[in-house]
């Protein structure tokens, strides 16, 4: 394989930006002391905790005691969730998305084993949530509402501030996965009905096994790990210094970039989709390209399909993602997909790319001229190209959930 | 990231044999664009040996390699050792596959036997109304499920769903493939004659097992059994292009011989065994033993 990695996985994961190598490097180094101990080596864990502290608060429009640190996105979604929903045991109903990432569905499905009524809120064709349906799905017995900022396939962006809106008048929690929009998009809680907002690190730069949750002053909590006092009594377990200051530092380079993320960045990506659409036939976008991601693109390729194209790539130093069934281990494609109703036809072969601040206009360039030789090679080897355009369409797998 | 070896990396980034034999005189065809992957196989057949192959996949990696390296293997070879391809020898070709995506020989073995069916003038899938549908959302049947059971050794419901993909959508089917795979390895069900391994009941020859079965006199016995293998079993053989003949009854054993393709089915014993006598301590008594003597 060649060398040079053309990085276009940002959803999946990103690189950890050199400053925020730089910062946490002494951490893991020499300044190894335990934050909560009474020296002054330990001291400086102990400020370092508190600037990285200031510093997501300060990206998230909010104030550093509603900040508490985790060790995932995946952490601060399940100790929201229970913790809202512990606070209020005698409420038995939860809604959600159909399209929310896993770590927020699965707890849906568990739920549904708890004994709780769980609302999946459906979406539209290119992955719109209604807030008629929302509205209708609240009643008295709603204990929490979780809905996602920013869709990880899509990139569509969600409406958290009218959604969050309806359940503060009706006096129900409302927890936000923001892991895909943090650093993408501004994000004032300030101004945003918003109860619990998770964040993931190693989506912005920050490297794995880090993550924050915002929990709004006021709002219910019970911790979700116990066991020590670190986080005032919200999370035991201690600090792991050296990712906290990597977040910190991730979340104040993001706000730097964010104006750049969302002028060059989503020009890059325009450019992208723009270029693969013109040179590629029977291509659709996936999603609502006029409220997505700036960073992100969803296309579906018809006849082929997507680890075929992913393997392709690969061969090029291409990294990106897809939502066909081959590429996950399960056997049916992406679930935000099927729950928008993107067919067969087409769920098999989409392709997503995701960018940073870190992509170039040459490497837009290099998957522009190398993808639409993939995808013919693979459409002269599939039996369903050059049939007529609705071959195989009627043929569909009565897969329904 | 799936481990794939260098046999299927090479298949995959150069495939053999693409695109549309225009001489063709069988044709398989599997899978369909809604389940992900699907697989047409031509064959050109002159004299009962294949002297050309060439294939169309839609699907991953490995179902492109899969079918690549079959068109390759059955090349020269007679249609009655094609037939004895399986999936496993596809996936040995291949340096061995990841053992999700197993379903991709399966793919190929079965396109393989739908084009050879087709050549003979049968219909492409054998038993496919006749089976049990088990999974729905990939409609898998029972009779395939029992097969990859037997021809892989398998001792997992997760290994059914990767072999098969049964159990992979809703997951309802799931609890039922348990059964399936509990019976197979209980013995109770033969391959390829038990289609729909579960007899269809006669409803007045029925006994509840809860309920003492009355003794039934010799001539009742003799008039059960005809009619058990008349209306049940013998249709069921029969399927497979196989017979069965009653030879003789005496007392509770009953003695029967294979006729047709069951005397060269390799699983006859179990056929004997896990159907013919199955069904018929099921439908008529259940200490009946069955004998099969060769005639």
């Amino acid at each position: 394989m060649s060398g040079a990695i053309r990085y276009f996985d940002n959803n999946a994961t990103t690189r950890v930006a050199p400053e925020v190598l730089e910062a946490m490097l002494p951490f893991l180094q020499d300044q190894y002391g335990n934050a909560s101990s009474m020296y002054r080596f330990a001291g400086r864990s102990q400020s370092a905790l508190s600037k990285a502290r200031e510093q997501v608060a300060a990206l998230l429009g909010t104030s550093p005691e509603e900040i508490i640190f985790t060790s995932c996105g995946t952490e601060s979604d399940s100790t929201a969730i229970y913790s809202a929903l512990n606070a209020r045991p005698e409420k038995k109903h939860f809604i959600t998305t159909r399209v929310e990432h896993p770590a927020v569905l699965a707890i849906g499905q568990h739920l549904e084993k708890q004994g709780y009524a769980v609302s999946y809120l459906s979406v539209d064709g290119k992955g719109r949530v209604s807030l008629d349906e929302f509205a209708k799905l609240l009643n008295k017995e709603t204990a929490l509402v979780s809905m996602m900022f920013a869709n990880n396939e899509t990139g569509n962006i969600f409406p958290v501030a009218e959604a969050g809106a309806l359940c503060r008048e009706r006096g129900v929690p409302f927890h936000v996965d923001a892991v895909q929009a943090v650093g993408k998009i501004p994000i004032d809680l300030s101004m945003l009905p918003i109860d619990y907002l998770a964040v993931s690190g190693h989506k912005l730069h920050a490297p794995k096994g880090v993550g924050a949750l915002y929990v709004r002053r006021g709002a219910p909590f019970r911790p979700f790990l116990r066991g020590g006092h670190q986080e005032r009594g919200r999370r035991a377990g201690t600090e792991a210094v050296p990712n906290i200051v990597a977040l910190g530092t991730a979340c104040e380079l993001a706000g730097r970039h964010i104006q750049e993320e969302n002028t060059r960045v989503r020009a890059l990506r325009d450019s992208l989709q723009s270029g693969l659409m013109a040179s590629i036939a029977d291509a659709v976008i996936n999603g609502d390209q006029n409220n997505r991601l700036p960073n992100t693109v969803n296309i579906s390729f018809k006849y082929v399909e997507g680890e075929a194209i992913l393997l392709m790539l690969d061969q090029f130093g291409i990294c990106a993602s897809s939502g066909s069934a081959c590429t996950s281990g399960s056997l049916e494609p992406s679930h935000v997909l099927r729950a928008m109703g993107v067919p067969f036809t087409y769920a098999h072969g989409s392709l997503r790319f995701s960018l940073s601040r870190y992509n170039t206009q040459e490497e837009v360039d290099f998957v522009v001229e190398h993808l639409p030789e993939i995808i013919s090679r693979l459409r002269e080897i599939s039996p369903y190209c050059g049939f007529s355009d609705d071959a195989g369409e009627s043929d569909v797998c009565p897969v329904s959930r | 990231m799936w481990e794939y070896t260098d046999a299927v990396r090479d298949h995959f980034l150069n495939p053999r044999n693409v695109g549309v034999l225009k001489d063709a005189n069988a044709v398989g065809e599997v899978g369909s664009l809604a389940c992900g992957d699907a697989l047409k196989l031509y064959l050109k057949i002159e004299n009962s040996r294949i002297v050309d192959a060439s294939f169309q996949t839609f699907g991953c990696a490995s179902a492109i390699a899969s079918s690549s390296v079959l068109t390759d293997m059955v090349k020269g070879m007679s249609v009655e050792d094609a037939l004895a391809v399986s999936n496993k020898d596809i996936a040995k070709a291949l340096g061995g596959l990841p053992k999700e995506k197993m379903h991709c020989s399966v793919m190929g073995q079965e396109a393989l036997e739908a084009a050879i069916r087709s050549w003979r003038g049968e219909p492409p899938v054998p038993h496919a109304h006749e089976g049990r549908l088990v999974c729905k959302c990939f409609g898998v049947t029972e009779e395939q499920i029992v097969k990859v059971i037997q021809e892989n050794a398998l001792v997992s419901v997760e290994e059914i769903t990767n072999f098969t993909k049964a159990g992979g959508g809703c997951g309802e089917c799931l609890e039922d493939m348990g059964e399936i795979l509990k019976n197979v390895l209980a013995g109770g069900v033969s391959g390829k004659s038990a289609v729909g391994a579960k007899p269809v009941l006669i409803p007045d020859l029925r006994k509840s097992k809860t309920e003492a079965a009355p003794a039934l006199s010799n001539v009742q016995r003799m008039q059960r059994v005809m009619r058990v293998l008349d209306e049940i079993i013998r249709p069921r053989l029969q399927q497979d292009g196989g017979d069965i003949e009653l030879v003789d009854i005496d007392g509770k054993e009953v003695s029967v011989a294979l006729r047709g393709m069951c005397t060269s089915c390799p699983s006859s014993r179990l056929t004997i065994e896990g159907f013919v006598q199955q069904t018929l301590r099921d439908q008529v008594e259940q200490d009946l033993a069955v004998r099969e003597v060769s005639q």
